[in-house]
C-alpha cells in the first residue's frame, strides 16, 4: 500500500510540510527532511527548483532561485535523495514544474522515484485532462500518485471529476492566490472548505497556500483531513537553523 | 499535412494549455467563447469598423521600386508600421479588448518586454474605458524609458517585475500570478501567438487581417491573391503569425521565419530559438524553447527587445518542425544595417525587429518574376536611441 495511503488510515489530521530542495543551502535536504521527521510531521513536499514557476509567490520564487544559485537540478537531488528510506519513513512528496521533469525524461524521472522511494507527485502545470490522457499509464507503472489542485473557483462538477480520477489526496488552495499570499482566513474560505466538505469525495483532501500559523491551521483542518504549509516554513528556514525546526513545528501544533 | 490548430489545441507536437488548475477557469471560458463571440455579427462589425477608423487599416502593400531592382525580384511591403500606435501590435489588442467586454471584464492586465505591446493595451483600454495594469521586467523598465512614459500618459498602471531576470519573461509570469489572484473580474491581453491553448490561435486570427489585406491587394496588383514567399521575424511570431495565415495550406507559397542570432548563434548571446531551443513547456503552452540541460528556462539576447523571447509560439515550432518554413537567424550587425538600408532606400526607418527580416534577401537567392511579401512590422522611432548608439548618428 502506498504510504500515503497509510498515513490517511492511521491519522485525523494531517500535517504536511513543503520546502525547496537546496535551499537555504545545497546540503540541506538531507538533514531538514530529518528534522520534519523527528518533530512529528506527518508528510513531507520536497521542491523541486524551478526558474519560472508561475503558481508561487515571493517566496517560494526567491528560495527556489537561491536553489538553483547553489546549483541545485533534478540529477542532483535524486542522488542526495539515493539512500534516503534507511532513515525518513514518512510520505514524500516531490513538488515540480513540468518542463524539468519532461527534460530528465518523464519515463526516467518515474523510474528514479520509484527507486529511492518517492510516493507521489504534484505537478501543478500538467493539468488533470493531459495527464490522464498521456501519462497516467506510466505513473500508475511505477506506482506513483500524482495530486491535482482544486481552488474555490473550481466547479462542482469538475471538483466531481478530479475526485474520480485522483489517488493520494486533492491539494485544496484556499484562495485564489500564487503561494504565500494570504494571512489570514475569511468567511469565504471557510464557505469553500464547508462547500468541499459536504461534497463527501472519495479522496482525502488537504489544505494549502496561505496556512502559516496555529490559527490558519486549525481553520483549515476543521473541515479537511489537513493541511500543508510552504511559505512560512521557507521564511522561518531564512532566519533560522534547522535545529530550530521542532519549535517551528510546536508552534503549529 | 495541416498547418491550423486542432481541436485539441495543438500545432501537430506543439501548444496545449499546460497551466495550473487556478488558471483553468479563466483559459476555459476564453477556449470555449473566443470563436463563438469574435465570428459573430456585433463583435466583427465593431472590430472591423475599430481597424478601419481607429487602427487605419487597411495598410498599403507598398511596391519597394529601388529595393526590387537591386535584389532583382519583386519586393512588397505590408506597411504594419503605419498602424496606430506604430506597429501591428494594436490588431491584436483590439480584437482582445472587444472580446474582453463581452465576456464582462473590467480589468485587462498585460505582459511587456520593448514596450509595444504594452502601449497598444494601454491605448486600448484608454479607447475603452478600462483600468490597465501592465507588467515590465525592472529592467526593461530603465531600457525603454519613452514607452513606459507613454503608457503612464495613455493612463496604464506600469508595474515593475521584480523576479527571475527582470526581463519579458519575467513579466509574463507576473502577469499570469495577477491573473492567479484575479481571477474574475481580470482579463489577460498576451501580446504573441504564445501562451496557453486558445491564446496562440486567438492571437494569430486577430493578426491575420494583415495576409486578408495582403490577399485582395496582391490581386490587384499582381493579378493572383498569393505571393511566391512571404518572410517575417519571429520572437513569439504574431507579426509572422499575421502574414502566414492565409498562406499556410496553400503550397505555393513558401514561407520564411527570421530570427534573431544576437552576438551569433553560438556566442551565447542569441534569441534563435529554433537553432538553440528543445521541445519543453513555457508559459503554458509546449513549444520549442532556450533552456539548460536541466529544464531551467535561459535568457535570451538580441539588440532587439521583440525578439528576445526564450521561447516561440507553438504555431512556428511546428511549422519548424514540419519544415514547412524555412528558419534563418540573423546576427545584430546585419539587422542594424538593414535599418540603415531601409531608411535610404525606402525612405522608412524600421524597427530593428523588421530590419531582422530584410536580412533575408542577403542569404537566399529570389528570381526576377517572383513575388515577395515582407512584413513590415513596425516603425523605428522607438530604436532611435540604439539606432544612434550604434550609428553615432
Amino acid at each position: 500500500m502506498n504510504r500515503i495511503d497509510k498515513t490517511f488510515q492511521k491519522k485525523q489530521k494531517l500535517l504536511s510540510i513543503y520546502f525547496s530542495a537546496g535551499h537555504p543551502e545545497l546540503q540541506d535536504t538531507l538533514p531538514i527532511l530529518q528534522a520534519l521527521q523527528d518533530s512529528g510531521v506527518d508528510m513531507v513536499e520536497i521542491g523541486l527548483p524551478f526558474s519560472d514557476p508561475l503558481a508561487d509567490g515571493p517566496t517560494i520564487q526567491e528560495s527556489s532561485t537561491r536553489a538553483l544559485n547553489n546549483g541545485m537540478t533534478t540529477e542532483k537531488l535524486f542522488d542526495q535523495l539515493e539512500n534516503v528510506r534507511e532513515n525518513i519513513h514518512i510520505p514524500m512528496i516531490l513538488m515540480g514544474y513540468f518542463n524539468p521533469v519532461m527534460q530528465f525524461g518523464i519515463e526516467r524521472f518515474c523510474q528514479k522515484c520509484k527507486a529511492i522511494g518517492i510516493d507521489g507527485l504534484i505537478i501543478p502545470d500538467l493539468p488533470v485532462d493531459i495527464y490522464h490522457h498521456e501519462y497516467k499509464v506510466l505513473f500508475d507503472k511505477y506506482n506513483l500518485y500524482n495530486m491535482f489542485l482544486i481552488t474555490p473557483q473550481t466547479s462542482e462538477e469538475r471538483i466531481r471529476f478530479i475526485d474520480s480520477v485522483s489517488n493520494g489526496f486533492i491539494y485544496m488552495v484556499s484562495s485564489a492566490s500564487v503561494t504565500g499570499a494570504k494571512s489570514n482566513f475569511g468567511n469565504t474560505q471557510e464557505d469553500y472548505f464547508r462547500r468541499v466538505a459536504n461534497m463527501q469525495l472519495k479522496t482525502p483532501q488537504l489544505v494549502g497556500f496561505g496556512i502559516s500559523n496555529a490559527e490558519t491551521y486549525m481553520k483549515a483542518i476543521r473541515y479537511s483531513q489537513g493541511a500543508i504549509i510552504g511559505s512560512a516554513f521557507i521564511q522561518f528556514l531564512e532566519k533560522n537553523t534547522i535545529t530550530a525546526i521542532p519549535e517551528f513545528i510546536k508552534t503549529i501544533r | 499535412m495541416k498547418y491550423q490548430i486542432d481541436e485539441r489545441g495543438f500545432y501537430g507536437d506543439f501548444g496545449g494549455a499546460y497551466i495550473p488548475e487556478m488558471l483553468f477557469p479563466n483559459v476555459e471560458e476564453l477556449r470555449k467563447n473566443y470563436i463563438q463571440i469574435s465570428e459573430s455579427k456585433s463583435f466583427q462589425k465593431e472590430f472591423q469598423s475599430l481597424l478601419k477608423d481607429y487602427v487605419g487599416r487597411p495598410t498599403p502593400l507598398y511596391f519597394a521600386e529601388r529595393l526590387s531592382e537591386k535584389y532583382n525580384t519583386k519586393i512588397y511591403l505590408k506597411r504594419e508600421d503605419l498602424c496606430h500606435t506604430g506597429a501591428h501590435k494594436v490588431n491584436n489588442t483590439i480584437g482582445q479588448i472587444l472580446l474582453a467586454q463581452s465576456l464582462g471584464k473590467n480589468r485587462i492586465i498585460a505582459e511587456t518586454g520593448a514596450g509595444q505591446h504594452g502601449v497598444a493595451t494601454a491605448t486600448v483600454c484608454a479607447l475603452m474605458g478600462i483600468k490597465c495594469i501592465v507588467y515590465m521586467g525592472a529592467l526593461d523598465i530603465q531600457r525603454q524609458a519613452p514607452n513606459v512614459a507613454r503608457m503612464k500618459m495613455l493612463g496604464a498602471e506600469v508595474r515593475a517585475a521584480q523576479s527571475g531576470s527582470k526581463t519579458l519573461k519575467d513579466a509574463t509570469n507576473e502577469a499570469i500570478r495577477d491573473w492567479i489572484n484575479n481571477p474574475v473580474d481580470t482579463h489577460y491581453i498576451i501580446g504573441s501567438v504564445v501562451g496557453p491553448h486558445p491564446y496562440p490561435d486567438m492571437v494569430a486570427r486577430f493578426q491575420s487581417v494583415i495576409s486578408a489585406e495582403t490577399q485582395v491587394q496582391l490581386l490587384e496588383k499582381e493579378n493572383r491573391d498569393y505571393p511566391d514567399h512571404v518572410i517575417a521575424c519571429v520572437g513569439g511570431g504574431s507579426n509572422a503569425a499575421g502574414l502566414y495565415y492565409h498562406f499556410l495550406e496553400n503550397p505555393r507559397v513558401n514561407i520564411i521565419a527570421v530570427e534573431a542570432a544576437g552576438k551569433g548563434i553560438d556566442s551565447g548571446e542569441s534569441a534563435a530559438t529554433s537553432a538553440l531551443g528543445k521541445e519543453g513547456i513555457i508559459h503554458g503552452s509546449k513549444t520549442l524553447l532556450m533552456q539548460t540541460p536541466d529544464g531551467q528556462i535561459t535568457e535570451p539576447y538580441s539588440i532587439s527587445a521583440g525578439l528576445d523571447y526564450p521561447g516561440v509560439g507553438p504555431m512556428h515550432a511546428h511549422l519548424f518542425r514540419s519544415k514547412r518554413a524555412e528558419f534563418i537567424s540573423i546576427p545584430d550587425q546585419e539587422a542594424m544595417d538593414w535599418g540603415l538600408t531601409l531608411s535610404q532606400m525606402e525612405g522608412i526607418i524600421p524597427a530593428i525587429e523588421t530590419a531582422h527580416a530584410f536580412a533575408a534577401l542577403d542569404v537566399r537567392k529570389f528570381s526576377p518574376e517572383e513575388i515577395i511579401v515582407f512584413n513590415f512590422s513596425g516603425r523605428g522611432d522607438k530604436d532611435l536611441d540604439t539606432y544612434i548608439n550604434h550609428f553615432r548618428l
